[in-house]
């Protein structure tokens, strides 16, 4: 089984069903003989040729909208954004078109496109290349939201998301492309959309994160442990939908609840998963719910960065208030 | 200096205002357009034209929702129709009623979309046609996936995209013609410059000379056409369609014609417009054009027309009917289709709102 890190994995699982489905395509600007300029399409042109991988011109709009044009023609098109900060000038075609373009046809054509983008901060980038907003798109009705957190669910979840039958944003977590490798059977195999992991269990508080936060939310748990609190570690990864059964059985479980997140605050998904506990959970709870987040500023600029991101201390500090509420 | 590259925009008709064609019938024949043909053009346009009527008067009396009218579009959305094959795909804006008709979209299904019923897009007979495009341009950047896909497999279809004058001021636009003329798609682009976008005139969109020079940016060819002239729209869309066919890349039509109606049944174009260009233009229009021609030659009799005129009455009044005896959808309408299998939220939600 071969050691690969998040970035590989992305690159395995569409060189994997590139080679096993013609209709899979891959476009976006430098993916070609570039690679990406994270490396995530690293040799699928030599691969695969300039037909299937292709280099588009500097047009976000147009990646998305075309990507709905070749899947309405029962292509894949796996679109490569290259920043999120660069993906709204494609919105509009995700909540006008691919989002929707299923149902006000009544099925008769229908959306199975990717778009992945490279999101958050913490590699020290110039402006618009560290937000976190996927709770933009979490509020589209009609699409998938989903980010993987290591290495092994970055290679299942995009082989689900390629053979979803309906548009999925997936997101990556650049933090974490390189930290950690893990071995990973490149067999093909897909993870199930719409579900969380529970990467950790514990019976004293529940703690539900994502993408490249999950390392600093499991550090703190780690540290929560020594001091004697058993926490339960939530990978949500299906943005949207979210997997309510998992986090109300957990809740139900532990009775608290501290959610991570470097999106800011407001309006975001961390609101949501508070939301659905507030909801459904009520009963269940000994504590309010907290949220470990992000601020509603613009993402500042590299120096201050780490400033903005949650720490593992925060963390520690949130459930330590839950814990002796 | 030198001059490292030159381009030049062409200007055509065949029928001219006062409805001479510029070549004998005999010619015409040669280009492929017989009598019988220009018969069925005139059918086409008048059908449409009964069709917009009645439309504008379901919306009057509360029957279907806000429609835009394709009146005065006639031309260049029959040329459309009549030119395409079936395999290929096309690509609307809201007001290709002719060449949807054409291709096989139902009058009803029309009428049940301006309804306010999703099911009118899903057309029965030309599937894999995309559905009416409302927000503007963003259908260009889907014709680049499609023109894309037949390049891909190979195959010799071509993708028809239609916009407006308006149109062509979006960034969706420009970015579509420039991958177009990369890619050397097999795309042909119909700009229908109806001189208005809601109030703003064409005048006030650009300052383009030609909103056809346009593709030159994009790097292939664009021309204009008289849009009211049914044969000249006809003529030089086969003409791109059969070289965008043969591989020779993407062209652009911009179809010059007149918006005689209001933008939508919500507008009133008495705000901004003045009655002396809106009665100029009456005189220019396509339907009336081919008709005093047709009759000119002797194409067709009183009779005929008066007949042509029943045969468009009844078909639209049974589309009406058919239309109004159509039961709304179900509650659970809403939710469908918003993906292949209803995740479990949604479906929590369906069964709460039946539960009401």
């Amino acid at each position: 089984m071969p050691e690969m890190t998040l970035i590989e994995a992305v690159n395995a699982a569409m060189s994997y069903e590139m080679a096993v489905d013609e209709s899979v395509v891959v476009l976006g600007e430098d993916v070609g003989s570039n690679g990406g300029v994270f490396r995530a399409t690293d040799n699928l042109q030599q691969k695969y040729g300039e037909l299937r991988v292709i280099d588009t011109p500097l047009a976000e709009s147009l990646i998305c909208g075309m990507s709905v044009g070749l899947a309405a023609q029962g292509l894949k098109p796996v679109a490569e954004i290259q920043f999120m900060g660069f993906i709204f000038a494609a919105f509009d075609q995700v909540i006008c078109h691919a989002s929707r373009m299923r149902n006000r046809t009544r099925g008769r054509i229908t959306c199975p496109m990717v778009l992945r983008a490279p999101y958050g901060g913490g590699i020290h980038a110039p402006e618009h290349h560290s937000e976190s907003t996927e709770a933009i798109f979490a509020h589209v009705p009609g699409i998938r939201v989903v980010i993987p957190s290591s290495p092994a669910r970055a290679y299942g979840l995009l082989l689900a998301a390629i053979r979803d039958p309906d548009p999925v944003v997936f997101l990556e977590p650049k933090r974490i492309y390189r930290a950690q490798s893990e071995n990973v059977a490149d067999d093909g195999q897909a993870l199930p959309l719409d579900v969380c992991f529970t990467l950790r269990q514990g019976s004293d508080i529940t703690l539900i994160s994502w993408g490249a936060m999950l390392s600093e939310t499991l550090q703190a748990a780690q540290t929560l442990a020594e001091q004697g609190i058993d926490a339960e570690v939530i990978d949500l990864a299906s943005i949207k939908p979210i997997d309510k059964v998992t986090i109300l059985e957990s809740v139900e479980k532990t009775g608290r609840c501290v959610i991570v997140s470097e999106a800011a605050k407001s309006g975001g998904v961390a609101a949501e998963i508070s939301a659905i506990i507030a909801e459904e959970g009520l009963t269940s709870l000994l504590a309010p719910i907290l949220r470990v987040c992000g601020h509603d500023t613009v993402m500042p600029m590299f120096k201050l960065e780490q400033k903005y991101m949650p720490s593992v201390q925060q963390i520690i500090t949130a459930v330590s208030k839950v814990m002796e509420f | 200096m030198e001059t490292v590259a030159k381009f030049e925009i062409g200007y055509s008709q065949s029928l001219n205002v006062s409805s001479q064609l510029n070549i004998s019938l005999e010619q015409l024949a040669g280009k492929g357009i017989s009598a019988a043909q220009l018969i069925e053009f005139y059918r086409t346009m008048s059908l449409v034209r009964v069709f917009d009527t009645k439309a504008i008067a379901l919306q009057r009396t509360g029957r279907i929702g806000t429609y835009a009218s394709c009146l005065g579009q006639e031309a260049i959305s029959t040329a459309i129709g009549n030119t395409m094959a079936a395999e290929d795909v096309f690509i609307p804006g809201y007001r290709d009623a002719a060449t949807l008709i054409l291709r096989g979209t139902k009058m009803e299904e029309l009428l049940l979309y301006w309804g306010g019923d999703s099911r009118g897009m899903n057309f029965s007979k030309n599937t894999q046609d995309l559905p009416y495009n409302v927000p503007i341009a963003s259908q260009c950047c889907h014709s680049i996936g499609i023109g894309y896909a037949f390049k891909l497999r190979q195959q010799p279809r071509v993708a028809v995209v239609v916009c407006g004058d308006g149109a062509t001021s979006e960034g969706d636009f420009y970015e579509s013609l420039n991958a177009a003329g990369t890619w050397k798609l097999p795309i042909v682009f119909v700009v229908v410059n109806n001189q208005w976008a809601i109030s703003v005139p064409r005048s006030k969109q650009s300052g383009c000379q030609t909103l056809a020079q346009k593709a030159i940016a994009g790097g292939f060819s664009g021309e204009q056409v008289d849009g009211n002239d049914i044969i000249g729209c006809h003529l030089k869309l086969q003409q791109a369609i059969d070289s965008a066919r043969a591989g020779n890349g993407p062209h652009l039509i911009e179809a010059i014609c007149y918006r005689l109606g209001d933008h939508t049944t919500a507008d009133d174009a008495s705000r901004y417009r003045d009655s002396e260009e809106l009665e100029q233009a009456w005189k220019e229009e396509p339907v009336a054009r081919l008709k005093k021609f047709l009759l000119n030659n002797q194409l067709i009799t009183d009779q005929q027309l008066e007949s042509i005129q029943q045969q468009c009455s009844t078909a639209v009044e049974a589309s009406v009917q058919t239309y109004l005896n159509t039961e709304t959808q179900t509650l659970s309408s809403i939710f469908e289709h918003m993906y292949q299998e209803m995740p479990a939220g949604l479906r929590a939600q369906l069964t709460q709102l039946e539960s009401e």
